[in-house]
């Protein structure tokens, strides 16, 4: 089978199932397109010669029961992987190599995935554009010099530009739906409490959440049932009653409410947005759900209220790469000079920004004025979505406020780089899931999403929705290979 | 509360200071493993042995609360008599410092799981009540050696992440002798609830010590002093007194007191200022978001009142109306739990009076010389309590049973057998004591003629001889009954 890397991750796992394939033979085939892909620049850390190992080993005693059996799988560089390199897309943890395992790859790993590699994404998870990167930037394979979003900037390029049949990413304020709806690819971002943190490199506790990248929502679906589980080693890990989301996935939304909010009707937004939403209502109806006018009346302030939020969390969060204990040590002549000259060239321009931020608004005599003041607007924005919630099942909303941007275009104007998460930011304020899925082009033929959100824990619904929708919008991503020579 | 007579206070010129001291005293939680990990928490293991990926701060780890350590800070909480907050917040407490790997100390800021309680201290011009403001739960740092070698500090995660209770006391004390009865008080409350062994030595009990000056009679506080960190009781009193007089001698001079935090040098017996106010650490404290609040139900508070084992106020009081001990008796032997848990076996099977005493004085004595805590002591309570019997039972006497003891202290024996063996059983019978003393009477013949003639002064030198001869087994009331008779 000459297009193994074509086929979605459900038909991958059929084929395998059926004997028709064997993990062997679908492992090098991804991993023969990600060497042919290394001008995407989608890995910061390869492992194939294990992975191809592990495929064997899985051949030779294939356990066909479980859910990813002998499936490859490339996952963000933020991931903690035992004896594999993590990184975070940073040079403070260039070296870094960690002796356990995140709680969300073991999951994908005990249900038969084997790890191809680690994903470039911006450092920390801190950038819209996987330029923040101590790795360099990744190419989006929609065309050259188009970011890929981000943070989770290589895991979409990876999804869209098929070396790996599916991903996982981090969403703080958008990591995940923002990149999919750039690449044309699907990113669900859980309720928070869904997926454990444990092992996962933070940047903001209150707002990290991992969630499934891939190339249609049935994969997505079953990615998410395998790696959403209670865990005891992450104290905001929430012990609810999770769905099998693939098994239970429906194209059957007749009669949902979906509501749409008149504040993500923002100024200046392009006409191409606006009409990409008026067409996705449109679907929506198609497929009959019931479209309800809604308010979420505090949406202006999610984006200042995150950037307080966000940044505080992480200077505090980032304060362990010191230097001391693992990562990169600068010498110095006595302590304070060693942290200084190591976090200063350990830390990129971006990470550095947000920890001056975070550390001024935690600041006394600040605190009051910022930190607490974003806790009180954050708990509005929830409340905004619960009131919404006892009217419509679910939101629709863009993903984004414009398409892939080119690389370079927004480097030296962070401000304008912050907007792109105007859309994605409030629903990781409220801790809510949401699902950005492919849903139309822009006039230069670079995708745009349409993002879903539900209510919490009710990710099985929103599933759904981007199911029936997914099919009526027949999205078909246009890449060609022009990276391959 | 009683106006004390003694009141401690600095006299200069015309003037009287009142010194006025709060204590922060963190007290290690008795715990086998640490506060937000399942590391070890064991004293004097090898450096860095005792350290989980969660200790060490490394990517992506993250805390988990010990519900044995909530369960001691909330019965600690009880035992101080203070509100039971059912919801707190842990919070961080940023800073850099090579020993805290994570870059911020995990602890309570405003929200705290103990509230207000107090502690009466027995003073000798009676009891005074001291305020608790709060008690919190926090991780320890790690430790830096600095002295192992010239160029490099090393750094021993071990303490990293084990479980403090920061109690801190209202500005209540007034003297170096009230701040050893607040901590050895407050010592033996955390030891009798076995929520922190109090080992000082080890670390387990620390303090900053505030401390501020103030003319007699004043209302306000003056500004304070934090000495950071002192480790034993006697530093603690050094400390305070050495920093009151540097207080007082600034106001004196017509100089103000910086507010600042200052080091107590144990060998100069002096305190010097660490930092200032100015100089003090931004700590950015904000509500860690790796942890929930923790809430805790009424029920979970209930169970573990019931857990409360009788503390030593109430064991104070039920000694005295129970045994009739003086208040003097009963503070000594409650003190320490051990102490009364000791007494209290001894006086099972035998008479509390001598108890008391043989406790109080022999035992404690003989223990002090050889440097021993009353759990290392070579007499069990059961052989104490036989020993206290056969003088009750007039089988020896209070001066053969010092012998006895004595043996006692060197090995564990029955004072029974020590008795028997030695032959050391006291002479009771009236003709054998006949016997003797018709002997050293006519061995003495010209002392007794004296006696008759009326030297009775004689009569003592009479018995010392019978005793004598007896090799001290005579029993005392008899010789001095067929004595006179003899005479």
């Amino acid at each position: 089978m000459s297009d193994i890397t074509k086929q979605s991750l459900s038909e991958l796992v059929e084929n395998i199932k059926g004997k028709k394939l064997s993990s062997s033979e679908v492992t090098k085939a991804f991993v023969e397109r990600s060497e042919k892909s290394k001008e995407l620049n989608a890995y910061i850390t390869e492992d194939y010669a294990n992975a191809l190992n592990k495929a064997k080993k899985f051949d030779e005693k294939p356990n066909l029961d479980l859910k990813l059996p002998g499936i490859p799988m490339a996952v963000k560089d933020l991931f903690c992987t035992r004896d594999l390199r993590t990184t975070a897309g940073s040079k403070i943890l260039n070296n870094f190599v960690p002796t356990y395992e995140s709680t969300v790859t073991q999951n994908i790993w005990n249900e038969g995935a084997i790890l191809m590699g680690k994903l470039n994404c911006d450092e920390f998870a801190m950038g819209s554009s996987n330029e923040t990167s101590f790795f360099g930037n990744v190419q989006n394979p929609i065309d050259k010099n188009l970011v890929p979003g981000g943070s989770s900037g290589g895991s979409s390029s990876a999804v869209a530009a098929q070396l790996t049949p599916i991903t996982i990413g981090t969403d703080t304020g958008g990591s995940i739906r923002q990149p999919a709806s750039f690449t044309g690819t699907v990113g669900l971002k859980p309720t928070y409490g869904s997926c454990s943190r444990y092992g996962i490199v933070a940047f903001a506790s209150s707002l990290d959440q991992a969630g499934p990248m891939a190339q249609n929502v049935k994969d997505c679906a079953l990615l998410q049932e395998v790696i959403s589980t209670y865990d005891e080693k992450d104290s905001t890990s929430i012990d609810f009653k999770r769905n099998e989301y693939s098994k239970e996935l429906t194209k059957d939304i007749k009669g949902k409410k979906i509501g749409i909010p008149k504040e993500y009707r923002v100024d200046g937004m392009p006409k191409e947005i606006e009409d990409l939403w008026k067409k996705g209502i449109e679907y929506a109806e198609d497929c009959g759900a019931e479209i309800i006018d809604i308010s979420l009346p505090h949406t202006n302030y999610a984006l200042p209220t995150y950037y307080i939020v966000a940044p505080a969390e992480a200077s505090s969060n980032l304060a362990r790469y010191d230097g001391v204990k693992y990562g990169f040590r600068a010498e110095g002549e006595n302590l304070i000079d060693m942290y200084e000259k190591t976090r200063s060239e350990g830390f990129g321009a971006e990470v550095q920004r947000r920890i001056m931020i975070g550390t001024y608004v935690l600041s006394s005599g600040y605190y009051d004025a910022y930190y607490l003041k974003a806790q009180k607007v954050r708990k509005l924005i929830k409340n905004d979505f619960d009131d919404a919630f006892k009217k419509v099942d679910a939101i629709l909303t863009p993903s984004t406020p414009s398409s892939a941007f080119k690389i370079g275009e927004k480097t030296n104007d962070p401000v304008s780089m912050y907007l792109n998460d105007i859309f994605t930011v409030p629903v990781n304020l409220a801790g809510l899931p949401g699902i950005s899925i492919p849903a139309g082009h822009d006039a230069k033929g670079y995708p745009l999403g349409l993002q879903i959100i539900g209510k919490a824990f009710d990710e099985q619904n929103i599933l759904n929705i981007a199911y029936a929708m997914e099919e009526k919008i027949n999205f078909k991503n246009n890449i060609t290979d022009w990276w391959i020579k | 509360m009683s106006k004390n007579k003694s009141q401690y206070l600095i006299n200069r010129h015309d003037n009287q200071y009142e010194v006025v001291i709060g204590l922060e005293v963190h007290a290690q939680v008795t715990s086998e493993s640490k506060l937000f990990s399942t590391s070890a928490t064991k004293f004097g293991a090898e450096p860095n042995t005792q350290v989980s990926l969660v200790d060490a701060a490394f990517p992506g780890m993250l805390p988990v609360i010990n519900e044995y350590c909530v369960k001691q800070a909330i019965k600690t909480g009880i035992g101080l008599k203070a509100k039971i907050n059912k919801r707190s917040v842990f919070d961080r407490k940023n800073y850099f410092y090579a020993d805290l790997p994570q870059g911020y100390q995990i602890s309570q800021f405003k929200d705290p799981i103990v509230g207000e309680g107090k502690v009466i201290l027995d003073m000798p011009d009676g009891q005074k009540e001291v305020g608790i403001e709060r008690l919190h739960l926090e991780q320890d740092a790690g430790k830096s050696i600095h002295d192992l070698d010239p160029k490099n500090t090393f750094v021993d995660l071990n303490r990293s992440g084990v479980a403090l209770m920061e109690i801190v006391s209202k500005p209540d004390l007034r003297s170096p002798d009230e701040v050893n009865a607040y901590v050895k008080k407050l010592r033996s409350i955390m030891r009798y609830l076995g929520t922190c062994d109090g080992n000082m030595q080890e670390g387990s009990l620390r303090a900053d010590v505030n401390v501020s000056v103030r003319k007699k009679g004043s209302k306000e506080f003056g500004t304070r002093c934090e000495i950071k960190n002192v480790n034993s009781i006697k530093f603690m009193q050094m400390a305070i007194e050495y920093e009151a007089n540097r207080q007082v001698d600034l106001i004196e001079e017509g100089q103000t007191i910086d507010q600042e935090t200052r080091l107590f040098d144990t060998k100069k017996n002096e305190t010097r200022s660490m930092r200032s106010k100015e100089d003090a650490h931004d700590y950015r404290y904000f509500p860690d978001p790796d942890l929930l609040p923790l809430e805790v139900s009424d029920d979970f508070i209930e169970n573990l009142k019931s857990e409360i084992p009788e503390l030593p106020d109430e064991k104070k009081k039920r000694f005295i109306e129970k045994f009739k001990l003086s208040p003097y008796e009963a503070n000594i032997l409650v003190s320490d739990i051990e102490t009364s848990n000791y007494f209290e076996n001894v006086i099972k099977k035998s008479d509390v009076k001598l108890a008391t005493n043989w406790i109080i004085g022999e035992l404690f004595a003989a223990l002090n010389e050889k440097n021993l805590e009353i759990t290392e002591s070579p007499i069990s309570a059961g052989n104490l309590s036989k020993l206290i019997n056969l003088i009750k039972d007039g089988i020896i006497s209070g001066k053969i049973a010092k012998t006895v003891f004595e043996q006692m202290m060197e090995g564990d024996k029955d004072p029974q057998k020590i008795v028997e063996e030695k032959g050391l059983k006291q002479e009771s019978d009236p003709k054998a004591l006949e016997a003797l003393i018709d002997k050293v009477i006519d061995d003495n013949r010209d002392k007794a003629t004296e006696y008759k003639s009326g030297k009775v002064k004689l009569f003592g030198f009479f018995v010392g001889q019978v005793m004598k001869v007896s090799g001290g087994k005579a029993n005392p009331q008899l010789v001095n009954e067929i004595l006179k008779k003899k005479l």
